[in-house]
């Protein structure tokens, strides 16, 4: 295949990535700035053989995802705030009953209907808990349009490694910026396709794991009959009351994340070598901080930068060390203060923590983060 | 010993089920595995969705792909599962609170998309699992726990609500008349597209003890004396006709399913390119 440069949206590119990581079903409800995925998932899917619904509500989408999962279909929605928040419950189900998804949110400013088309990042601490109950998931945050297209390929990897939900969490400005990308070439990349079973459907027990924690998965109506269900199940996948089987059930799905973390986290950092401040920042937000620290560099400044590319599971081990290098931390963010909750914890009041704050709808720029760091010099 | 039809389509390590003593739903769901043998359905391409309640639980103790979803949200699991597979046979079994209250719009889009998904309703008037409040369905001026004083909503008829949203399948049965039950499930499955089959079934628990209509015996003889059925029904008189409620089949005119409709435009996608 010859390789070409295109100019794209990240919004595009997120849709391309699902394709090439193998999607083959979308389910959703159109919602600023996140309806260009529905729209060209729509016009694409049919090519490849693949399903597109628009269902009545996020809520639906969700549902119609995970039931398409679960017959063996690589499956996804998007969506934004409001309809992100529609998603939830079904969000925990797909995390108490192990179904593979992804579910993109292209982060706009809230709460409620809030800034339609303006960028945000209000929603990192509802992607991490916007379910209720204990619950395990993976968020991933690019910054770039290429990124995107790189994070969905792996989100797609991580739902069907894990069977845990994976959410791509976005923003405005990485949704709809348009940048020159080259698209690697699909034997390029690696695919990663969920664990079925090898015994016979008399030897199956759906959620029995394996050393990995996480159970084979057969597709529905494939000769392995069996249940399904949002309550607390043991390995037949009925539904049980023992306290054991629950508590058993909750920590193992937790323990899905914490034995495989080096392997889900992953971050970028530069000039942390010598820094004194440390830069952290996500999405779009990041983007502004790199300039800052080329700009604080060019002055002489030993300021460092550090991005996390999966904010759920946080980075900790890697952020705690560069905490015990560095004076201060600065940590920008389109909301109110959500991320640097994490930094300030795992700081513990050892390494200072400053935050640079902005819910406008406005993007943070590069000189509001230098003025920030020169305060704090 | 259990019959040859337990035997075949429940799962016996998991009975007894958790229903009351009296409660119409076992025998509904006991229709709905002899509809599925009348069919002559394969049980591994058989996939069962419920949502939550005391009906939903249903699909737990059929031998089937089954899936118990979240409140008021199977139809649109099942959406999913069909359309992803439309080879499947996709049933959802749901109750009044569960597909016409919380997954009312749900329901209402299922129809009108008429997808093949069969669905079997569990009308029993009331919330049961969660203690008896009143539903969409439950009659005007009869109480549920959370109508001390009576129910001053207007209930819904759904299977009126089914046909005008595009249902292509319509009928009603009650857990007496459970052969009739039998036949309408067989004939739900037997359309293409959409088929919403009304199961009365009695609920002695909250809604017989709240609304003082007997033991589960006495609500049988109230369905085996006050169901008339649509056919019986044109020969009657408005007066004969006082009181009652109708049974049978409503509506069957088949159109066009959904799926199928889609893999029209995958296949015409093709040849176009
Ligand atoms: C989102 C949500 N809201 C409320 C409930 C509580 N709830 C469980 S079952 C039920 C009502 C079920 O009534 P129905 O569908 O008529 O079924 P039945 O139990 O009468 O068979 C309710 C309100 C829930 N599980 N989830
Ligand atoms: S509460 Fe009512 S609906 Fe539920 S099992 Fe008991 S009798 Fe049946």
């Amino acid at each position: 295949m010859k390789r070409k440069h295109r100019l794209m949206q990240g919004n595009e590119a997120c849709v391309e990535g699902a394709i090439a990581a193998g999607m083959k079903f979308y389910a959703g409800y159109p919602i600023t700035p996140s309806t260009e995925i529905a729209e060209i998932s729509a016009e694409k899917l049919p090519l490849v053989g693949g399903k597109f619904i628009q269902m009545e509500d996020e809520i639906a989408g969700m549902a119609a995802i995970i039931g398409a999962s679960l017959t063996g279909l690589k499956s996804m929605t998007a969506t934004s705030g409001p309809g992100f928040s529609l998603k939830q419950e079904n969000i925990g189900y797909a995390a108490i009953a192990e179904i593979p998804c992804v579910i993109v949110n292209v982060q706009r400013g809230g709460p409620s209907t809030g800034l339609p088309t303006s960028p945000a990042q209000g929603d990192v601490m509802q992607a991490r808990w916007g379910t209720h109950g204990d619950h395990p998931i993976i968020a991933l945050t690019p910054s770039s349009v290429r990124e995107t297209f790189d994070l969905t390929v792996r989100a797609f990897n991580l739902t069907e490694k894990y069977r845990v939900p994976v959410i791509l969490l976005m923003d405005e400005v990485i949704g709809h910026m348009r940048e020159k990308v080259e698209l690697p070439d699909p034997s390029e990349l690696t695919i990663i396709d969920r664990k079925r079973p090898t015994c016979s459907s008399e030897d199956y027990l759906p959620f029995m794991p394996e050393a990995d924690l996480v159970p084979p998965m057969a597709d529905f109506c494939t000769g392995y009959r069996y249940h399904v269900t949002g309550l607390i199940h043991d390995e037949t996948g009925f539904p049980s009351n023992s306290y054991q089987v629950a508590d058993q059930l909750i920590r193992r799905l937790m323990d899905k994340i914490e034995m495989h973390k080096e392997d889900i986290i992953t971050w970028e950092e530069e000039n942390t070598e010598d820094a004194e401040i440390l830069l952290l920042a996500y999405g779009c937000t990041a983007r502004a901080a790199k300039a800052a620290v080329k700009a604080l560099r060019s002055k002489g400044v030993k300021v460092g930068f550090f991005r996390p590319i999966t904010i759920w599971p946080f980075p900790e081990e890697r952020v705690r060390e560069l905490a015990e290098k560095v004076k201060t931390i600065v940590v920008p963010e389109m909301n109110l203060g959500q991320l640097v909750l994490e930094v300030e914890r795992l700081c513990n009041n050892v390494t200072k923590v400053e935050r640079v704050n902005k819910i406008n709808g406005e993007i943070i720029y590069p000189e509001e983060i230098i003025r920030k760091v020169e305060e704090v010099l | 010993m259990p019959s040859a039809l337990v035997e075949k389509y429940f799962r016996a390590d998991k009975l007894p089920q958790i229903w009351c003593p009296g409660c119409g739903h076992g025998i509904v769901t006991r229709a709905i595995a002899a509809a599925i043998e009348k069919a002559g359905l394969d049980k591994d391409k058989v996939c069962v969705v419920s949502g939550i309640g005391c009906s939903s639980r249903a699909p737990g103790y059929l031998d089937f792909n089954t899936l118990h979803t979240t409140h008021g949200r199977a139809l649109a699991f099942a959406t999913g599962v069909k359309l992803a597979h439309p080879e499947l046979k996709v049933i959802v079994i749901t109750g009044d609170g569960d597909c016409t209250a919380i997954g009312g719009n749900h329901f209402i889009h299922a129809c009108r998309r008429n997808i093949g998904i069969t669905t079997i309703l569990y009308n029993n008037n009331i919330y049961g699992m969660t203690g008896g409040q009143y539903s969409p369905t439950t009659p005007k001026f009869e109480k549920g726990t959370t109508a001390p004083y009576g129910n001053i909503d207007k209930a819904f008829d759904v299977c009126n609500l089914a046909s005008s949203a595009g249902a292509t399948y319509v009928g009603r049965s009650t857990a007496y008349h459970a052969a009739l039950l039998t036949s309408l499930v067989q004939n739900g499955l037997n359309n293409d597209g959409f088929s919403l089959i009304e199961a009365i079934s009695g609920c002695p628990t909250y809604y017989g003890r709240k609304n003082k209509k007997g033991d589960a015996v006495n609500m049988m003889e109230w369905y085996k004396n006050h169901a008339v059925n649509i056919a019986a029904a044109s020969k009657m008189t408005p007066e004969a006709l006082e009181g009652k409620f109708l049974i049978g089949e409503f509506k069957n005119s088949p159109e066009p399913e959904y799926t199928s409709e889609y893999q029209k435009i995958i296949d015409r996608m093709k040849k176009e390119r």
